[in-house]
C-alpha cells in the first residue's frame, strides 16, 4: 500500500514536530510513508471563511499530488474533515467535471487516529510517557469526522501516561479558525472555559488531534504561565524511553521558551 | 423584522458587550447547561431518536419542495372548516391585515399567545400605533414586555434576568403584584393574577401557530402555561399569524414532530398543553378565526437550495442551548428575535444581507457543529453558515470597489499556497521572524488585525526548519 | 388580497425551480423507520403503569380504582378539594358522578361565561384517550368532556378515564383521534420554566390535575 503524509500547511509551517512525529510512529510501525513535496493546503481556510472560489486551485492541487497513493494521513482532524466532506463542495461550485471526478476518485484521507486503529489495527503503538495527561476532543475530529474513542483508546496504552479525564471535554475551545481573529472576544471566552477545565484536571499535557486547536488554547495557557503544555496525539504516540518529548521545552512548544526577553516582548505596544 | 432590534452593533462589538455582563453570563451558564442535560435525558429515552429526527427533516423536505401545492390545500381545507385565510407578503402586509381585523371587531385590546412570527414582524409595535394594546401572556414575554426589554431565546426569552430583577420588575409595573417576593412561584403567581381578568374579558386572542396540517386544515400551538389554552379558547376571535413554512403535509406527521419538538425544547416527554384546532366548532371556543399567512422573506429563502433547509426549523431551541458562542453571548447579541446558531442562518436569509449585523452572523460561530447534532429536523446549520458566509463574501467583493484587506490576505495565501516552491520561500521567509522572536521567546503582542489574537493569546512562533526542510534533509 | 396570494404563489413557483417538472410530493421519499408502539404492544396493565408513572413525573395525582369503586372516588376527591361547585360535563356517566351531593353538580348549559366558569371550584371529566410514554391525556369534546374552557378556567380538574384508553404511544393516539374536532393534550398541570429554568407547577391553567384509572 502506498501511504502519502498530509503533514498541513499549519504543521508544516508552525509545528513541524508533529509531522517528525508522524513520521517516527509509522515508521516504527513498521509503515513507510511518503511526503509527496507538492502539497501545500486543503483549502480550510478559505473555505470557512467563505473566499470558496480561492480553494479552487488548491483542491485541484490537492487532488494531482495525492492521486497516486493508496492512503494518505493526516494528523489534523480538521483539515481530514475539510477534505472528506467539503472538496465536493469546491469542485461543485468550480463547475468543473474534471475537479468533480477528480475528487470522486481521490484515495481515502484518514485522520491520524483512524489510520492507526482502523487501518494498521493498533491500538497499543509502544510509547511511553510518564506525565498526567488530559484529551481535548476537537470538534471537527468528533462531530464531523466521528473518530470516537480512538485518540483516546490509543492514549490508554502508552506506557506510564497518567491520563485524566477533562472537565466539559466536548465543549468548544473557541479556535474556530478565523472565528478566533473576527470574534476574538467571544473566542477567548471560551478559550478560557477550556483553560478552567484544563486547570480542573491538574494535567501537566493537554493533548488533542489538532495544532490549530491546541495553538489558541495553548496561547492561553502561556500567556497565564499555567505551567500546561501542549502536545499533538502524535507527539505523545511517537514518545519513547529516550525521546525528546520527555522534557519540558522539547517537541517544539514554542511558547514554552520563556525568557526574560520574553517577559519585555509581551510588553511591547500593540 | 421588528424594528425593535434596529441599531444594533454587528455581532462581533454586541458579543464583547455582552461578555462583560457578569449576571448574563452566570444566567446563561447555568439555563443552558440545565436545559442541556434535560434535553440529553429524555432523548436518551426514546431507542429511536434518529429514525425520528431522519422522518422530521424528510418530511419538511417533502413539504417545502412542493410548498405551493400545500399552501393550496391549507387554504382550502381551513376555509371548509369554517375559517378564513390572509396572505401577507411581508411584515407590514401582516400587521395592516391583523390590525384591520381587530378593528373590525371593535375591540381595543387582544391577549396574545407567545410567538416567534408575531416578534418577528413587531406586531404589537403595529397594534399599538392603532391605539390597539396587546397583552403578552406568556410568563417570560410578560417579563420582556413589562421591562420593554428584548427577547434572548426562543424558548425562554427572559432568560437573562434573574428572579431579583424580575421581583423588583413586577413590583413596579404590576398593580396586582404587591410585595411580591423573589421565588418563582410566588412571581407565577402574581403573573397568574395580573393576567386572569384580562383573559376573562378577551374578546379577539392572537397567536402563531407551530404546525399546519395541510390535509385537514388544522393549527397546532404547543405550550405550557395554559396561556395558550386561554388565548385560543376564551375569545370570540382568534387570529393566527403564521409563516408558510410552518406546513406539514398530514395528521399522521404530527406524530413526528409532537414526539420530536416537546423532548428537544423544554426537555420533556410532553410539553403540558398542546392545542389542535381545525377553523371553527359549534359552541366550542371562538366564532370566527383568521389565519393569516406570512412570506417576510421565506420564498427568498427557499429559493437557495442549501439555505433553504433553515425553514426546517421548529423553533425549539435546543441549538442555542447547545452552542457555546450562545451561552457566552446570550441572545440579544444576534441583533434578532431569532438567536443562536439558527438565527445566524435564519436572519441573514430572512432580512437578507444588506445590513452590517446581517453580515456578521454567518460569521458568528466556530462551526464546532453541537448545533447540528442535537437539530431535531438536521438542519446542518454548519453547511448553511460557511454557504452564507461566502454570499457575504461575494457580496461584499462586488459592492467595493477596491478589495477588503481580507479578501486580498486570502489571496496572497491562495497564491502562495498553489505552489510549493512559493510555500517553502514563505516558510523561509517566516522562519527569519520566527528565529528573530525565536531567540527572545515567545510572540507576544502583534499590531494590526493579529493583535485580536495576541491581546489574550501567545502566538507560536513559525519554526526554524519547517517539515518539508527536514523531509528533505532526512528521507531525500 | 388576492394580489399577495398570488404573488406568494408565483415567488414560491420560482424559488423551487430547482425542483424538476415531474416531481410529486410522495416523490420525496420519507422513511418512517421509528417506532409506532403497534410492532410491540404492550398489555394493558404494563401500559397503565407507565401511563400513570409518567404523568406522576409531571405532578399530577393519578391512582387507579376499579369500576365499583369509581363514584365514591369521585365524590371522595372532590370532597377532600372542598369543592363546594363542581362543573359535570353532559354525558358524564352517571354511575361516576352518582355519589355527589346533588347541589354541588353544575351543568354547562347556558353555557356558563368565563366568570361563571371561574367561580366553580372543580371540573370532572371523562377523556378521549391517554398515551403512556408521555403521560398525555387527550380530550375531544366527546361525551363527559365538555368543550375547552370547562377543563381550562377551573382550578381544579379530575379526569377519569377507563384502562383501555390509554395507549403506548403518542401515534397510536393520533391514529385513533380525529382532527377536524378541538383536541387539547394535557400532560400533567399547567407549568412554567420561565424564571431561571426553574419548574413552577400551576400558571393559568388548573394548577391541580388529578386522574383516576378506572380498571
Amino acid at each position: 500500500m502506498r501511504t502519502a503524509l498530509f503533514i498541513t500547511c499549519f504543521n508544516d509551517t508552525m509545528r513541524p514536530a508533529t509531522g517528525r512525529a508522524v513520521v517516527t510512529l509509522l515508521e516504527r510501525l513498521g509503515c513507510t510513508v511518503d511526503f509527496p513535496l507538492g502539497q501545500t493546503c486543503c483549502g480550510q481556510m478559505h473555505f470557512n471563511t467563505g473566499y470558496q472560489r480561492d480553494c479552487v486551485p488548491l483542491v485541484r492541487r490537492f487532488g494531482e499530488v495525492f492521486a497516486d497513493y493508496d492512503a494518505v494521513v493526516a494528523p489534523s482532524g480538521s483539515c481530514a474533515a475539510m477534505i472528506r466532506h467539503h472538496h465536493k463542495r469546491v469542485a461543485e461550485v468550480a463547475g468543473d467535471r474534471e475537479l468533480q471526478q477528480a475528487v470522486r476518485t481521490a484515495p481515502p484521507v484518514y485522520e491520524l487516529s483512524e489510520f492507526l486503529v482502523d487501518v494498521l489495527e493498533v491500538t497499543d503503538v509502544g510509547a511511553y510517557f510518564p506525565h498526567r495527561v488530559t484529551y481535548h476532543p476537537t470538534c471537527h475530529s468528533s462531530r464531523m469526522l466521528g473518530v470516537g474513542d480512538r485518540p483516546l483508546a490509543l492514549l490508554r496504552a502508552v506506557r506510564g501516561i497518567d491520563l485524566v479525564e477533562l472537565p466539559d471535554a466536548a465543549q468548544c475551545c473557541g479556535f474556530g479558525g478565523t472565528f478566533a481573529l473576527k470574534n476574538s472576544d467571544t473566542s477567548v471566552a471560551m478559550g478560557a472555559d477550556k483553560v478552567r477545565g484544563v486547570l480542573e484536571s491538574r494535567a501537566e499535557v493537554l493533548c488533542a488531534g489538532d495544532n490549530s486547536c491546541l495553538m489558541h488554547v495553548g496561547g492561553l495557557l502561556s500567556r497565564l504561565r499555567t505551567g500546561v503544555r501542549t502536545m499533538h496525539l502524535a507527539e505523545i504516540l511517537a514518545a519513547g524511553e529516550h525521546s525528546a518529548a520527555q522534557r519540558v521545552g522539547a517537541g517544539d512548544p514554542q511558547y514554552a521558551r520563556v525568557t526574560d526577553a520574553a517577559a519585555t516582548a509581551g510588553r511591547s505596544p500593540r | 423584522m421588528s424594528s425593535a432590534f434596529l441599531g444594533m452593533p454587528p455581532f462581533p462589538q454586541a458579543a464583547r458587550r455582552a461578555l462583560a455582563d457578569t449576571q448574563l453570563r452566570r444566567n446563561l451558564a447555568g439555563a443552558t447547561r440545565t436545559i442541556r442535560d434535560k434535553r440529553a435525558e429524555v432523548v436518551r429515552e426514546l431507542p429511536d431518536w434518529e429514525e425520528l429526527r431522519e422522518a422530521g427533516r424528510a418530511l419538511k423536505e417533502r413539504t417545502l419542495r412542493h410548498l405551493d401545492h400545500y399552501l393550496l390545500q391549507l387554504e382550502e381545507r381551513v376555509t371548509a372548516a369554517g375559517g378564513q385565510v390572509h396572505w401577507a407578503r411581508d411584515a407590514a402586509e401582516a400587521n395592516r391585515i391583523v390590525t384591520r381585523l381587530v378593528q373590525e371587531t371593535g375591540e381595543h385590546e387582544v391577549v396574545k399567545v407567545k410567538s416567534m412570527t408575531t416578534q418577528e414582524i413587531g406586531l404589537n409595535e403595529a397594534l399599538g400605533s392603532a391605539g390597539i394594546t396587546a397583552y403578552e401572556t406568556d410568563l417570560a414575554e410578560l417579563i420582556v414586555q413589562l421591562g420593554e426589554d428584548l427577547p434572548s431565546h426562543i424558548l425562554v426569552p427572559a432568560i437573562h434576568r434573574n428572579r431579583a430583577e424580575i421581583r423588583d420588575l413586577f413590583r413596579r409595573e404590576m398593580a396586582e403584584a404587591g410585595e411580591v417576593g423573589d421565588e418563582p412561584a410566588e412571581l407565577a403567581e402574581a403573573a397568574r393574577r395580573h393576567l386572569r381578568r384580562k383573559f376573562l374579558r378577551a374578546k379577539v386572542g392572537i397567536s402563531g401557530a407551530n404546525f399546519l396540517v395541510a390535509e385537514t386544515g388544522t393549527a397546532v400551538v404547543v405550550e405550557s402555561e395554559g396561556n395558550g389554552r386561554m388565548c385560543l379558547t376564551l375569545p370570540e376571535t382568534l387570529i393566527s399569524v403564521v409563516g408558510i413554512e410552518k406546513v406539514v403535509p398530514t395528521w399522521q406527521d404530527l406524530e413526528v414532530y409532537l414526539q420530536l419538538l416537546p423532548r428537544s425544547s423544554t426537555g420533556e416527554r410532553m410539553n403540558p398543553y398542546t392545542s389542535t384546532w381545525t377553523g371553527i366548532e359549534d359552541g366550542d371556543g371562538p366564532r370566527s378565526f383568521h389565519l393569516v399567512l406570512l412570506d417576510a422573506g421565506r420564498s427568498d429563502t427557499l429559493a437557495d437550495p442549501i439555505g433553504r433547509q433553515a425553514l426546517n426549523c421548529i423553533r425549539c431551541s435546543a441549538c442555542l442551548n447547545v452552542c457555546p458562542v450562545y451561552e457566552r453571548t446570550g441572545g440579544h447579541a444576534y441583533g434578532s428575535v431569532y438567536p443562536g446558531p439558527i438565527g445566524a442562518v435564519l436572519s441573514p436569509q430572512l432580512r437578507g444581507t444588506g445590513g452590517a449585523v446581517d453580515r456578521s452572523l454567518p460569521f458568528a460561530s466556530t462551526l464546532c457543529g453541537a448545533c447540528y447534532e442535537v437539530c431535531p429536523v438536521k438542519i446542518d446549520i454548519p453547511e448553511v453558515l460557511v454557504h452564507l458566509r461566502a454570499r457575504v463574501v461575494e457580496e461584499t467583493g462586488e459592492r467595493r470597489r477596491t478589495p477588503s484587506p481580507e479578501a486580498l490576505a486570502m489571496r496572497a495565501a491562495r497564491w502562495v499556497f498553489s505552489s510549493p516552491a512559493r510555500l517553502a520561500a514563505a516558510q523561509r521567509v517566516a522562519a527569519l521572524g520566527g528565529r528573530a522572536v525565536g531567540s527572545r521567546g515567545r510572540v507576544g503582542r502583534l499590531p494590526g488585525p493579529l493583535a485580536g489574537w495576541t491581546d489574550a493569546r501567545d502566538a507560536p512562533a513559525p519554526a526554524r526548519e519547517s517539515f518539508r526542510q527536514w523531509w528533505k534533509r532526512t528521507h531525500r | 388580497m388576492n394580489a399577495a396570494r398570488d404573488e406568494i404563489l408565483a415567488r414560491v413557483r420560482a424559488a423551487l425551480a430547482d425542483v424538476p417538472e415531474p416531481e410529486r410530493p410522495a416523490d420525496v421519499p420519507v422513511a418512517r423507520q421509528y417506532a409506532t408502539g403497534a410492532d410491540a404492544p404492550a398489555g394493558v396493565q404494563e401500559t397503565v403503569s407507565l401511563f400513570v408513572e409518567r404523568l406522576a413525573d409531571y405532578g399530577a395525582s393519578v391512582r387507579t380504582v376499579s369500576p365499583a369503586q369509581t363514584g365514591t372516588e369521585v365524590a371522595k376527591t372532590l370532597a377532600s378539594w372542598g369543592a363546594e361547585q363542581v362543573l359535570v360535563p353532559r354525558r358524564f356517566p352517571a354511575p361516576w358522578s352518582a355519589h355527589l351531593p346533588a347541589a354541588a353538580v353544575l351543568g354547562d348549559e347556558g353555557p356558563l361565561s368565563a366568570d361563571d366558569l371561574d367561580a366553580v371550584d372543580a371540573v370532572v371529566t371523562t377523556a378521549a384517550a391517554a398515551i403512556a410514554v408521555t403521560g398525555t391525556l387527550v380530550l375531544d369534546g366527546g361525551p363527559g368532556q365538555g368543550r375547552r374552557a370547562a377543563t381550562l378556567v377551573p382550578d381544579r380538574h379530575l379526569c377519569v378515564l377507563r384502562a383501555e384508553q390509554v395507549v403506548a404511544s403518542v401515534p397510536e393516539a393520533l391514529s385513533r383521534l380525529d382532527p377536524l374536532g378541538p383536541l387539547t393534550f394535557v400532560s400533567g398541570p399547567s407549568a412554567t420554566s420561565d424564571i431561571e429554568l426553574e419548574r413552577v407547577a400551576g400558571v393559568h391553567g388548573p394548577r391541580t390535575l388529578e386522574v383516576l384509572v378506572v380498571r
